[in-house]
């Protein structure tokens, strides 16, 4: 499937870089906290920087198609390295720099990188460390020699040294970089990222200039981005969606990205920069959302009635504004007032004050969490997207936004639903393949190029708009018939503050139970308030009050749930809250945190058996490792409840 | 026993002649002797280490070093000359900086303005210009300014740059007052036990960063310190001190096996 496709003139990386130094040249492109100040370069500098680079890379000796592996946090000069290594017709490779020697030595070996730009000492000691098994690997540049004075020079190079070489030799090398310029077209690859690859060994996947240009082009006309906006590089480089915000779009629209002073300042120097576009997982909203409402806990009366009074009337007022829609003329003054006194200070110290396009992605975001940030104003979206696709499937539209859903397709994406509920989508941003991984491409891409994501999901009727529900893996039929989707029982669970861990039965059965644990802080702070004396989790679980609490958490969830047309039989019918704490050491959680289903049902076969029968209560005693690897038991004796469930809503045929 | 001569330490650094040696030194509290007739030296580019049971005199020791003490008997010779008494602003001047104990820092200031305090002695515009903030005295706090952000970036300390030090956790604090220290441009270190209290992480991290002041700036470097795993590990040469008395003197392999030492710091039965 070589289809020869040399695209529009703006065909690769270089030559939008090209262009904007042209037509942008004095608009900012980069800048970076250091040293206390914000640098900054200009697109005109930038192309200097990346031509010097570039012609250093031809200096050392790299061909078209060698791998350049780059590894060290969001700094300009790894953009760069990325650039200049498309600009030499080599193929840049970005690594998570936190991975330990021996995940970046499966990478490098993998892709058989023949360089590698290293940000510093801790990193340049890593591939030292496995430097032996890499056959293919010729050198590696680093850009901070702070503690390096003694290292052997043989295969380590200065990025400065690297760039002043380049600078030296320009006349002598100009006419190969532009001869490897003009060698690219859109077929190309433009860059090779590793999928984290939860299951099984990491995956290279391959994006063509066809891929990241036309998405960064489409995506950025979708949301009007603009040589005026800016964004905050601060996740992963290794990560598909950096990429794609910082150079496929950057470059696409011009706008100026900007790095942090360190990985920890990031939230200080977000609000200097104060972005326009701005990108974050769920869990980061909601850390801010936590840390807000724990300092107005603290702040004055009087602050906190302020607080209190024109946040109920943004909750309100803010989302039917951004969507477009009337409000009263006292309720639109108040919310005027309350942008002078609450909202904008709050928008500020947030560091979102300019934010015109936000995204979040990745996990189920509580409703209360949208709403709360939609109601200061900010445009909140949400988008579903991963790797293989160049990031973008779906995204919601201005006006179209909703917590529950991830949008209608991006632009120039086709969307299809299996018969087993499965998305599948084709987009110009569909990945050409698993770096020498045919069995995987073909498992995953078809020959017509639809893509599997390996996720569950349907299309409203209504609104046209995706539902992400599930892994495809988890989700399951009752034996009615009906769909079981227990991660999504689960996050809705999840999103009381009370429920910190939730698992959902029910493939198979006639109805849903769940093991619920309750979240100790919440819960220990709600006891305290109300005088229930308890020493230990498994006491604080037990307390009858709790399972009245969780019982009616429960039954609101069911509520909600006997409102969805497709997923109304999830319903939980019975519940126990279980005597320990979901634990990763015991094998019950991942590291990353997610529960591990097939363990835990094993583990607790015993009071699933239970929570299938007609039984109240169920002694039950659990093995657990404690975090010096030494073993243990704890029994208890467990309360097991039912829950009230609603009516189904018709499913429409 | 002065050396002229420079080497090379096994890592690759060169370790000139001494910058300070102590000759027959004896410094006494009215009749407490602190420190009996004790002599070392300090050579240039080395990190030297005082170690000794609590009591020994050490912090004593690294007081008659920066002519904060002046011994009653003995010389003090830095760079070969003999030093007398001096006040506090003539040993500022000298290119020696400390860290203490028991952390001294400006608590209600910020890192930044602590770490700028290390820079008075750079500073030469007077107190009027200073106050108009004009000319000299704004070109010189730009460029001192610029040196504490150095240090600031070397440290790794940018999160807490406007942080008032006080609500810092302990580890930091002593990481803040090494950058104070560093901010002096100073030829010879004195670090009062600088891992006292600290977890391993933070050992660890500090550890990393005096070795990386040796390197980097080629700073002469003296401690004193508490935890012997971190001294052998870091210091080129030892010196061993108990009731006030040096008991030993050498590199870490060889202080290690000296049986004087070792009764001092294991216990020796007394018959």
């Amino acid at each position: 499937m070589t289809k020869k496709n040399a695209g529009p003139e703006l065909n690769t990386v270089p030559k939008l870089l090209a262009r904007n130094a042209a037509k942008y040249g004095d608009a900012a492109a980069y800048r970076e906290k250091e040293y206390g100040i914000w640098q900054t370069w200009t697109w005109s500098q930038a192309a200097d920087e990346i031509n010097a680079l570039a012609l250093g890379f031809l200096d050392l000796g790299v061909k078209q198609g060698d791998h350049i592996a780059i590894v060290g946090r969001n700094r300009p000069y790894f953009y760069w390295s990325m650039v200049a290594a498309q600009s030499v017709g080599a193929v840049p490779v970005p690594l998570y720099k936190d991975a330990v020697a021996e995940e970046m030595a499966y990478v490098l070996d993998h892709c058989t990188a023949r360089f590698v730009v290293a940000e510093d000492q801790e990193q340049v000691d890593k591939i030292i460390d496995v430097q032996d098994d890499l056959k293919a690997l010729d050198g590696v540049i680093y850009l901070d020699p702070r503690g390096m004075r003694k290292y052997d020079r043989g295969a380590l190079f200065e990025f400065s040294d690297i760039q002043q070489t380049g600078r030296d030799k320009r006349a002598e090398l100009s006419p190969e970089l532009n001869a490897r310029l003009d060698a690219q077209d859109y077929n190309t690859t433009c860059v090779m990222l590793y999928t984290s690859g939860t299951t099984g060994r990491p995956k290279g996947v391959v994006l063509s200039n066809e891929n990241i240009i036309e998405t960064g082009r489409a995506t950025a006309e979708f949301d009007n981005l603009s040589v005026n906006d800016s964004v905050l590089a601060y996740l992963p480089m290794a990560w598909v969606g950096d990429f794609i915000f910082s150079i496929s779009q950057a470059y696409n629209a011009a706008f100026c990205v900007a790095c942090p002073e360190s990985g920890e300042t990031m939230q200080h120097d977000l609000r200097e920069v104060g972005p326009t576009y701005f990108f974050a997982p769920p869990a980061y909203f909601e850390g801010m959302l936590t840390s807000v409402q724990i300092r107005m806990e603290d702040a004055s009366p009087l602050k906190r009635k302020l607080y209190k009074t024109f946040m109920a009337n943004a909750a309100d007022v803010g989302p039917k504004l951004m969507d477009g829609k009337s409000v009263g003329l006292g309720a639109h003054l108040k919310y005027q007032l309350g942008k002078l006194l609450v909202t904008g200070p709050l928008k500020n110290t947030l560091g979102l004050s300019r934010v015109r396009v936000g995204y979040t992605a990745g996990e189920a975001i509580g409703p209360e969490l949208f709403d709360f940030y939609r109601s200061l104003g900010i445009n909140l979206k949400q988008l579903y997207g991963q790797t293989e696709a160049s990031v973008f499937i779906t995204q919601q539209r201005d006006g179209e936004v909703r917590a529950d859903t991830v949008g209608t397709p991006s632009p120039g994406v086709e969307l299809r639903i299996d018969e087993s509920g499965e998305v599948f989508y084709r987009s110009p941003g569909s990945f050409v393949e698993y770096y020498e991984n045919p069995e995987s491409t073909a498992d995953t891409k078809d020959p017509e190029g639809w893509v599997a994501t390996g996720d569950a999901g349907f299309i409203e009727t209504a609104s046209g708009q995706l539902r992400i529900i599930d892994r495809i893996k988890d989700v399951g039929k009752l034996n009615d018939g009906t769909m079981f989707a227990p991660k999504f029982v689960e996050n809705k669970l999840k999103f009381y503050s009370n429920i910190l861990e939730a698992v959902v039965f029910g493939n198979g059965k006639d109805n849903c139970v769940a093991f619920i644990n309750i979240d100790l802080l919440a819960v220990g702070n709600w006891a305290e308030r109300n005088n229930i004396a308890y020493s230990s989790y498994q006491e604080l679980a037990g307390h009858p009050r709790v399972y009245e609490m969780i019982q009616e958490n429960i039954a609101n969830v069911n509520a909600s749930i006997a409102e969805d047309e497709f997923l109304s039989g999830c319903q939980i019918t019975r519940f126990l809250i279980l005597h320990k704490q979901l634990d990763a050491d015991d094998g019950e959680m991942t590291r990353t945190l997610k529960v591990r289903r097939k363990i835990i049902a094993e583990k607790f076969d015993d009071l699933i058996g239970a929570l299938y029968s007609d039984a109240t209560n169920i002694k039950t005693t659990t093995e657990v490792t404690y975090e010096d690897g030494r073993k243990g038991s704890i029994s208890a004796d467990l309360e097991i409840r039912d829950v009230k469930t609603f009516p189904r809503k018709q499913v429409a045929a | 026993m002065t050396q002229t001569e420079t080497y090379q330490t096994p890592d690759g650094r060169t370790i000139g002649g001494a910058v300070m040696e102590m000759k027959n030194i004896t410094l006494r509290f009215g009749g407490v002797v602190a420190i009996k007739d004790i002599s070392f030296d300090i050579r240039e580019g080395e990190i030297r280490a005082i170690i000794g049971p609590n009591g020994a005199g050490k912090s004593s020791m690294l007081n008659v070093i920066n002519g904060f003490y002046h011994p009653q008997e003995g010389d003090v010779l830095f760079h070969g000359k003999k030093r007398g008494p001096m006040k506090p602003h003539q040993i500022a001047k000298q290119g020696i900086a400390r860290t203490f104990q028991n952390i001294a820092l400006f608590k209600g200031m910020s890192t930044l303005d602590n770490i700028m305090t290390g820079r008075l002695t750079h500073m030469k515009s007077g107190l009027a210009s200073q106050m108009m903030w004009w000319g000299k005295a704004q070109r010189e706090e730009v460029e001192n300014r610029e040196v504490v952000e150095k240090i600031i970036d070397f440290l790794e300390i940018q999160t807490i740059r406007k942080t008032p030090v006080g609500r810092l956790p302990y580890g930091l604090q002593k990481r803040v007052e090494l950058g104070r220290a560093l901010a002096a441009e100073p030829k010879l270190l004195l670090l009062d036990e600088p891992m006292a209290g600290m977890n391993v992480e933070e050992k660890e991290d500090m550890s990393r960063f005096i070795l990386d002041v040796n390197d980097e700036f080629g700073t002469t470097i003296a401690l004193i310190e508490h935890d012997m795993g971190v001294v052998m590990d870091i210091a080129d040469r030892v010196v061993v001190m108990d009731y006030g008395k040096k008991i030993g003197d050498g590199t870490p392999s060889e202080v290690r096996q000296d049986q004087a030492v070792i009764d001092a710091y294991l216990g020796v039965a007394h018959d």
